[in-house]
């Protein structure tokens, strides 16, 4: 303000002469250099851009090379691996790696994960985004990023130490490490994800279609489920299926809660592993580093990563183009 | 619009009246129409709330439950043992501090390497628009690269650090196993010693050229270190010679005695493969919050109203310095809350630095960049898989420690989008 009003009158004008040359004879450079450095620039930021990229090459590499190290082990099969549901790395004369053992145990835990993250994630995202008043708002969101904040060991303890006494309690046949525990707990973890992800959803349909079912005596209940929830129904599904791709992948929690017996069992009270959880075991494991046991680490990777980039992938792909545009 | 089979058009211009209130008892046949229509719909609503209710407590349970389940077990065993110690054996005095040095050390490399990478990256993406085809298409890749990455199990990341930066590929050769130090890798800042005796101060050591280096014979008038680095003159007895009892003695040794090979690592010891060390899990921290930090970074940067850039565009500024002094100062805070909340994410990131350190045990703060580590949620992990309860205990009061650092970066986060967050449109 005060250097306006300095501006202002004859003295300022001069003042304001002097300032603009200064400007022009001074702080001008070069147009060539002022260039160079902009191309310097823009270069540098692509080849950041790139680095990402560079990633996903690396893991794809690094995952096929020692897969493909893995299958050319004697004892090692194609038919045994994707044939056989006998997981049996370690026991020296009767090797088995029937992967179906370790993709059992994680869709059973996946599955019991899903059946409390998905509906109580949906209904919690339906609430917040249609129902709740601002105050309710206040308190659920922040709530809710606490516990996607909480490290997953900690949900791993959660699970040993509370979870899994509680279902002692509730029905003697529960194994001190459990798929039920497991899997309730990585199900409380995924919660929050699915929250958000369909509460963005939901949040996107447009005000108009709302006031539009209003308008035509609808209640609260036929707006949320019966026109919102269809309009954003590829959001939502798209949100299940990150869901499930984080579930699948989840380790500490199962490393921790649902022990280490792979086994091809539809029975939530008895052990399994997954294939996170394998991979743990042999991180912590006193294992030889290069033998045949080491490499499978790296193709039950792989089989793990190609199901969670078909999972994100699918979901990523829905999200757009199965997107409902309404503007 | 509204589906249910008794809602005629009728019956939907019916409950009007009945909303307005009193005289609705005056109309006897009409009242039936409205109870089928919107009586059942009603209910349902008031239903279907009552469960979004029941849903919303249940979430408020579950966070009480375990927090409240943690703090019942972890409080009694949070004392300062648990900062000052290193993770002993006995259940009292073990602490966390080499755990916590660790996740120190770890955390800050991964925010220094991540931060400007992946703001660069947002900025490329968000501010420098693909001028040809073929740029938008590699832009697409790179978008679709980044959701796709995010969504990648971190334990994977961990198996990727373990070839890519522990033992690079083997491009130096790969080891028979860790102890094997007889490996061909390039080192920068470690000296090593044979040494002969180590009773206290009495030492001998005699430098060498390499790991690999064959064992130093003791021959006479070689040179050598004493404890404290000191040039000395060794004398070189042969076997049977009887010792001399004056102050000799220290440095006097037989011929045929054996020698330790010992290394002497400086705080900038570097070496290549990286080895389990600080640096391979910082790198694969890295990978892990990447996408977060990119996305997040892009969210931050598209809030920025395009009313400035097109200002500082007309003032004749290139597209560097509308991003450096326009867009960048503007997206600040977005940026800060999201890097920290990736960095709050990094911290909690267990899975992929178990697969690079695995469980050793670590009895004090790194020193280097090399150095072997563990971090606070690692060393939860060993103490939750141990059978005694004890142990279990000194997780949960651990897991209070980490919760409440964890807490207290989500509340800077939140204070920064708060005080710094002035609206720009």
């Amino acid at each position: 303000m005060s250097s306006a009003d300095e501006l202002t009158g004859a003295s300022g004008k001069a003042q304001l002469d002097e300032r603009v040359s200064t400007l022009l004879r001074g702080e001008r450079r070069p147009l060539a250099l002022v260039r160079a450095r902009e191309l310097v620039i823009y270069a540098l930021l692509l080849l950041c851009g790139l680095f990402s990229l560079l990633v996903t090459v690396a893991i794809v590499y690094v995952l096929a090379a020692e897969t493909v190290t893995f299958f050319r082990f004697d004892e090692v099969t194609f038919s045994n691996f994707f044939g056989s549901t006998n997981w049996n790395p370690l026991l020296g004369g009767q090797k088995s790696f029937g992967i179906w053992a370790l993709i059992s145990g994680t869709m059973l835990i996946t599955v019991i994960a899903m059946a409390i993250a998905l509906p109580l994630g949906l209904i919690t995202a339906v609430y917040l985004s249609e129902y709740a008043p601002k105050r309710v708002r206040n308190v659920l969101k922040p709530i809710l990023e606490v516990l996607a904040g909480v490290p997953t060991v900690v949900y791993g303890f959660f699970a040993l130490m509370t979870i899994t006494p509680v279902l002692q309690w509730l029905h003697s046949g529960f194994s001190v490490y459990n798929a039920a525990s497991a899997g309730i707990a990585v199900g409380i973890l995924c919660l929050p994800t699915v929250c958000s992800l369909a509460e963005d959803a939901l949040q996107a349909v447009p005000r108009a279609l709302r006031d539009g079912a209003y308008g035509l005596g609808s209640t609260r209940f036929d707006v949320s489920v019966k026109v919102v929830v269809p309009a954003a129904l590829s959001g939502i599904i798209s949100a299940f299926l990150l869901a499930i791709a984080r579930a699948v992948g989840e380790t500490m929690v199962v490393a921790l809660a649902a022990g280490s017996l792979p086994q091809a069992t539809i029975d939530p009270r008895e052990q399994v592993q997954t294939m996170t959880g394998y991979m743990v075991q042999m991180a912590t494991g006193d294992v030889s580093n290069y033998g045949t046991e080491y490499y499978s680490m790296y193709a039950v990777a792989a089989t793990l990563f190609v199901m969670t980039m078909a999972l994100t992938l699918i979901g990523n792909i829905v999200r757009r183009r199965f997107r409902e545009a309404y503007e | 619009m509204a589906n249910t089979p008794d809602s005629s058009p009728s019956g939907a211009a019916e409950t009007q009246p009945r909303a307005l209130g009193s005289n609705a008892t005056a109309r006897g046949p009409l009242e039936s129409v409205e109870l089928l229509s919107g009586q059942p719909r009603r209910r349902r609503d008031r239903r279907f709330r009552l469960l979004c209710i029941g849903t919303a407590a249940f979430s408020v349970l579950i966070l009480v439950g375990l927090l409240g389940s943690i703090l019942i077990q972890g409080l009694p065993h949070l004392t300062w043992t648990l900062t000052t110690n290193g993770p002993e054996p006995d259940p009292q005095r073990a602490g966390i501090r080499p755990a916590v040095f660790g996740t120190l050390w770890v955390c800050l490399i991964c925010g220094l390497l991540t931060l400007p990478i992946g703001v660069a990256t947002a900025i490329l993406l968000e501010e420098y628009q693909p001028k040809s085809r073929i740029g938008r298409f590699l832009y697409g890749i790179i978008q679709l690269n980044i959701t796709n990455l995010a969504g990648v199990p971190s334990v994977v990341y961990g198996l990727l650090g373990l070839t890519a930066f522990v033992s690079m590929f083997g491009l130096f050769g790969t080891a028979a196993s860790d102890q094997d130090t007889q490996t061909s890798r390039y080192e920068i800042g470690v000296r090593y010693f044979d040494q002969f005796f180590s009773e206290g101060e009495r030492a001998i050591l005699i430098p060498v050229d390499s790991a690999s280096a064959p064992m130093t014979q003791p021959v006479a008038g070689m040179t050598a270190l004493n404890f404290y680095g000191e040039e000395i003159q060794p004398t070189v007895l042969s076997p049977g010679q009887p010792l001399p009892t004056d102050e000799t003695l220290q440095y006097t040794l037989y011929a045929d005695a054996e020698a330790g090979r010992i290394t002497q690592q400086a705080w900038y010891y570097f070496s290549l493969p990286l080895g389990r060390g600080v640096l391979a899990g910082a790198l694969t921290l890295m990978l892990v919050i990447l996408p977060v930090v990119i996305i997040s970074s892009q969210e931050a940067l598209r809030a920025v109203p395009g009313s400035l850039r097109a200002g500082a565009l007309g003032l004749g500024a290139t597209q560097w310095q509308v991003v450096w002094n326009v867009t960048l100062p503007s997206a600040m805070p977005g940026i800060l809350t999201g890097s920290i909340l990736a960095m709050s994410r990094a911290i909690g990131e267990t899975a992929p630095i178990l697969i690079i350190a695995g469980i050793v045990y670590i009895s004090r703060a790194p020193q280097h960049l090399m150095d072997d580590f563990t971090v606070m949620p690692l060393q939860l992990f060993n103490w939750i898989s141990r059978p005694q309860e004890d142990f279990h205990s000194l997780a949960a009061a651990g897991i209070i420690l980490l919760l409440g650092i964890l807490l207290s970066f989500n509340a800077v986060a939140v204070l920064i989008r708060q005080k710094l967050h002035k609206p720009l449109s």
